[in-house]
């Protein structure tokens, strides 16, 4: 019972990073039709950004804020000096452009920072508490992504710049005749996708920082965000706790080397019932 | 009337590909006038409205002037703040969100948000079936209130020019006269200038000062709307009435 409990905890902080994955690539997936491979270096470059920024401060918390100012920047850029001069040609075109960045920037990673380990902190170093089923840094993954996931929530329903990201992506005709610069919230969505990523990175990559860290968990942002639906937020974060406490029990119960296995499992058999993903608003939109 | 017109098309001219879908068209509008654009299936209507309002992209030599503003080369985005508001066909209402987001939406743009707040207000009298289902989403509307709701949402930006195309597609014939007397008040209380777009000319001419009819992308009639009714070879020839 105590081994079920902690699994479970142990699986929804996983599933809340593998979330906030999922969730970066689905709000740019909602504003271009595209799936942005390059997320997972992107976050990359912001984690070893707060790695170079905690040597030379000591501070883990200016290192998160410049992991986040860095991943917003960087998708901006992505969006403003790559994609943009693709997005009327096919979408292929754009998805093996990301696919490439992806490459290149780890690439590069690994050219400027090296591709040894190095020690990267947890946000919070308590020991952990016998009484409580949870350790602090699961505690505040689970936190943060539930702020983010919520503050999103807010900027979409109930703010001006939500209501032009919707109609941007949901009919741009419409949007730039009513006076929304799409360009610009295109470009606004990149960057808070970005800064997402980034979140999520500086949650997934501890103790380690390598250039393919973060692979393993961007498969697995990958099918939270797929499995969810890749048009639906909270598809998104759904599909990532499903995967992350999916997967806890799989390595608690039956073995750590099943994992990934366990994650495409899951995968086709929720997509050989619900094709679309689980919450896709696809079918409703058919109607 | 002032001297200026407030929208004036000179030599407007566009190509899809190889095909001309304009050729050197010419409309002057003047503040308070509504103006009928005319014409056949394919005659190049809904181009004209499409170029004007920058969603296509005009050949050169052609110009735009708003209220003597050159806006030829101004993008589709800023033509709301040129004071241009355009209904694309079929209206181009977003069906996911609600009523009211469509309607908020359209005033966006604009600093002033206690005027946004009057406009909506005013949207809302003017269209009272819109008020009753703000909160519904726009994909549970009647054709005619969808209509209403493109319009409504082209008002909330307080255009000095609304561009209308074919508001009375699919839409029954009492739907598209209360359309029509609604765009008359529109214009006797707020001197709201309208370029309407049909193909209905009859109902269309009921309500405009005059009109143009075009053919293959060129103007082939221009007149006073009593003049263009009047014309028995032109109403043959490209009004089918």
């Amino acid at each position: 019972m105590n081994q079920f409990v902690s699994l479970t905890f142990e699986g929804i902080a996983n599933g809340a990073v593998y979330a906030a994955l999922g969730l970066s690539l689905v709000i740019v997936y909602q504003a271009t039709r595209v799936v942005n491979f390059a997320q997972p270096a992107l976050a990359l470059i912001a984690a070893y950004t707060a790695h170079t920024v905690i040597r030379a401060t000591g501070s883990y918390w200016l290192g998160f804020a410049s992991a986040v100012a860095a991943g917003t920047l960087l998708g901006v850029l992505t969006e403003r000096l790559l994609l943009r001069r693709v997005q009327d040609r096919s979408p292929l075109n754009a998805v093996i452009l990301t696919l490439g960045l992806l490459l290149a920037l780890r690439g590069l990673a690994g050219m400027v920072w090296g591709n040894l380990q190095h020690s990267f902190p947890p946000p919070m170093s308590f020991r952990d508490l016998e009484a409580v089923p949870i350790s602090p840094e699961e505690l505040f993954a689970l936190a943060s992504v539930a702020l983010v996931a919520a503050a999103l929530f807010v900027l979409h329903r109930f703010t001006p710049l939500g209501l032009r990201m919707r109609a941007a992506a949901l009919r741009p005709e419409s949007a730039r005749l009513s006076g929304v610069r799409v360009g610009l919230v295109l470009t606004a969505g990149w960057g808070i996708a970005s800064a997402i990523g980034a979140l999520a990175g500086m949650l997934a990559v501890p103790p380690l920082l390598s250039p393919t860290v973060l692979d393993a968990v961007f498969v697995y942002g990958i099918a939270a965000a797929v499995l969810g639906g890749l048009d639906n937020p909270f598809g998104a974060l759904a599909g990532g706790l499903v995967i992350g406490v999916g997967l806890s029990y799989v390595s608690g119960y039956v073995g750590s080397e099943l994992t990934t296995l366990a994650a495409l499992a899951i995968l086709v058999v929720v997509l050989s019932l619900r094709p679309a993903g689980l919450f896709s608003r696809a079918t409703v939109r058919k109607v | 009337m002032t001297d200026t017109p407030l929208l004036q098309i000179e030599n407007l001219s566009t190509h899809y590909g190889a095909v001309q879908a304009l050729r050197s068209v010419d409309l002057t509008v003047h503040a308070g006038e509504i103006c009928a654009v005319l014409g056949a299936n394919g005659a190049g209507k809904t181009t004209l409205l499409r170029t004007v309002s920058g969603l296509q992209p005009a050949a050169p030599g052609s110009r735009v002037r708003v209220g003597g503003v050159d806006v030829t080369r101004s993008p589709a985005e800023d033509m709301v703040r040129h004071g241009l508001a355009h209904v694309p066909e079929g209206g181009g209402v977003i069906v996911e969100l609600t009523v009211e987001e469509n309607l908020r939406l359209g005033g966006l743009w604009r600093r002033d948000r206690r005027d946004r707040a009057r406009a909506l207000d005013e949207v809302y009298a003017l269209f009272p079936p819109l008020a009753e289902r703000r909160r519904r989403p726009a994909g549970t509307l009647s054709g005619g209130e969808r209509q209403m709701l493109a319009i409504g949402r082209a008002l909330m930006a307080r255009p000095r020019v609304l561009l209308l195309d074919e508001p009375s597609l699919g839409l029954a014939p009492l739907v598209t006269r209360q359309i029509m007397r609604l765009l008359h008040d529109l214009r006797e209380r707020t001197g709201l200038t309208v370029v309407l777009v049909e193909q209905n000319a009859a109902s269309a001419l009921s309500v405009t000062d005059h009109g143009v009819v075009l053919s293959q992308g060129a103007v082939v009639a221009r007149g006073s709307s009593a003049e263009l009714l009047a014309d028995d070879r032109m109403r043959h020839a490209y009004l089918g009435f």
